[in-house]
């Protein structure tokens, strides 16, 4: 029942950040999908793990977007609207899809609890699209860490004590990237005197 | 006389006799939210009362489309409220299918009046009338795609046609066992209702009930030049659909208790329903016109989640 709840409230929080184009609420969204994924690791029993992700995709991934989106202008933290209502379209194709595949891909019996697998797909999928159908770079950067959920989800049941460890030197990869990406957001912002990647294409040597 | 149709009957009558109510408790919400005392709450009635003493002021213009389109709203609310499962007992007048009955008679009340408002010759009413049309037609296709979610959740539960398709199956209690008994995301469900409880009864984010003669109105300006007991039954009319929205909350919140505390239930949620309209109506500002298409987009998105996620488990 628990986890049937928390994994209702992750493929909730991708379609909230799907259905806005506001960048705060998106980094919010990301801070609460660290606290879901803590609670399923929780349900699975890994809770040294559990601690590690509250604390790098709970507290200090959403931290650091928090930092860089203060330093942004207030124009940066808006997307476009148009764009909004196909995402959340895409989202539901991607949905729908997810379903297909679990149907199709052949699993060991017992390996994933029901609605696991295709919902990790699903949160993975959501993480593509606004990596793809976002303009700003920062909504980039959160559909990459989205993306990483979805696959972190695939990969929960999977765990075992051996496997942990690769799990947090993952855990720190991600948290390096994220770090990068900011610092270059920072960059690029403060160069461009913009984060819209579609200006981009205008740039010449 | 059973038990059920005691209950039935004394529901209706509480839904007509408190209907008038939901408004005061709203106001009364919204006045505490901003520091006033505000109207009592049951100003709806004295004002009931005082229109239904005075006299009619028609313009030359209109003609009886205007003065019958009041009563046609309000019987087409109060028959399709009869449809619903009050107090959780079942209609009398329930069938298949019912639901797109009470659905188009709602409808056919929001014809009556755009109708009304047309007859007035007045461009300011016509475009009041075009608004609502046009949030009307957004709004029909969610609730259809909700009511859809909950007639997969019927037939699921293992009922024939003939009982799953109707609105005392839909709203009886069935949702809210299957939403406690782990199905989270039906909790969905009554969330769009909810939105579209804000929608056809054209409060704020959609539309402003308080503001009279701006160009942002919708219902209100429809209204406009109806007066004394016209202006009565439409108000009390707006109570009902009120009460009707609620009420369809309410059927998907209670679980399948026995009926007399269901019932009990079921009136305590439409009257806590209203203060969240008060609190949403203070918490809130009004929505730009054209961001209304995308509220009712997002509620729309919600139900087909519900649909999908409830039909793959």
């Amino acid at each position: 029942m628990l986890l049937q709840t928390c994994l209702f409230l992750l493929v909730l929080s991708n379609f909230c950040m799907l259905g806005t184009p506001r960048i705060r609420r998106m980094t919010g969204m990301t801070a609460i999908q660290g606290l879901l994924l803590t609670v399923l690791l929780c349900i699975f029993g890994h809770v040294m793990l559990a601690v590690a992700v509250l604390l790098i995709k709970g507290l200090l991934l959403p931290g650091l977007l928090w930092r860089t989106l203060k330093r942004l202008p207030a124009q940066a933290l808006v997307c476009p609207r148009k764009v909004v209502p196909l995402d959340v379209l895409a989202g539901m194709g991607g949905l729908a899809f997810s379903f297909w595949l679990d149907g199709r891909l052949v699993m060991a019996h017992g390996l994933f609890p029901p609605m696991l697998l295709p919902l990790g797909l699903a949160t993975l999928f959501c993480g593509l699209i606004l990596i793809v159908g976002r303009i700003k770079a920062i909504t980039q950067v959160i559909g990459y860490l989205v993306a990483e959920n979805g696959i972190f989800l695939l990969g929960m049941p999977l765990m075992t004590t051996g496997t942990a460890w690769f799990e947090l030197a993952l855990l720190l990869d991600v948290f390096v990237a994220v770090f990068v990406m900011g610092i270059a957001i920072n960059h690029i912002s403060d160069s461009f005197a913009s984060i819209d990647v579609a200006r981009f294409r205008s740039l010449r040597d | 006389m059973s038990q059920s149709l005691v209950v039935y009957f004394v529901q209706l009558c509480l839904a007509l006799l408190l209907a008038p109510l939901l408004p005061g408790i709203i106001n009364r919400v919204k006045a505490i939210f901003a520091g006033r005392h505000g109207k009592p709450l049951l100003q709806t009635y004295y004002d009931l009362a005082k229109l239904l003493r005075k006299g009619e002021a028609l313009s030359q213009t209109t003609t009886w489309v205007f003065t019958l389109a009041p009563a046609i709203a309000l019987v087409a609310t109060l028959c399709a409220l009869a449809l619903l499962p009050l107090g959780g007992s079942s209609s009398p007048l329930a069938f298949t299918g019912d639901f797109v009955l009470a659905a188009y008679l709602l409808a056919l009340g929001r014809f009556a009046t755009m109708l009304s408002a047309l007859d007035t010759g007045s461009s300011f009413e016509g475009m009041g009338a075009s608004r609502e049309a046009t949030f009307a037609a957004l709004a029909e296709p969610v609730l259809f795609l909700t009511l859809m979610v909950l007639t997969s959740l019927s037939l699921n539960a293992g009922l024939d046609t003939e009982h799953a398709l109707s609105l005392s199956a839909l709203f009886g209690g069935q949702s809210a066992d299957t939403w406690l008994g782990g199905k989270i995301e039906l909790l969905l469900v009554p969330v769009v209702f909810f939105i579209l409880l804000l929608v056809e009864n054209c409060r704020i984010p959609v539309d402003d009930p308080n503001t009279h003669l701006e160009l942002t109105m919708i219902h209100e300006v429809m209204v406009l030049d109806h007066s004394g007991p016209n202006l009565a039954i439409i108000v009390y009319g707006t109570a009902l659909k009120l009460w009707f929205f609620a009420a369809l909350i309410a059927g998907l919140m209670t679980p399948d208790l026995s009926p007399w505390p269901q019932a009990a239930l079921r009136t305590g949620i439409v009257l806590l329903l209203s203060v969240l309209v008060g609190v949403t109506e203070s918490v809130m500002a009004r929505l730009r016109m054209q961001r209304v298409p995308a509220l009712l987009g997002g509620a729309a998105a919600m139900s087909a989640l519900a649909l999908i996620l409830s039909q793959m488990r």
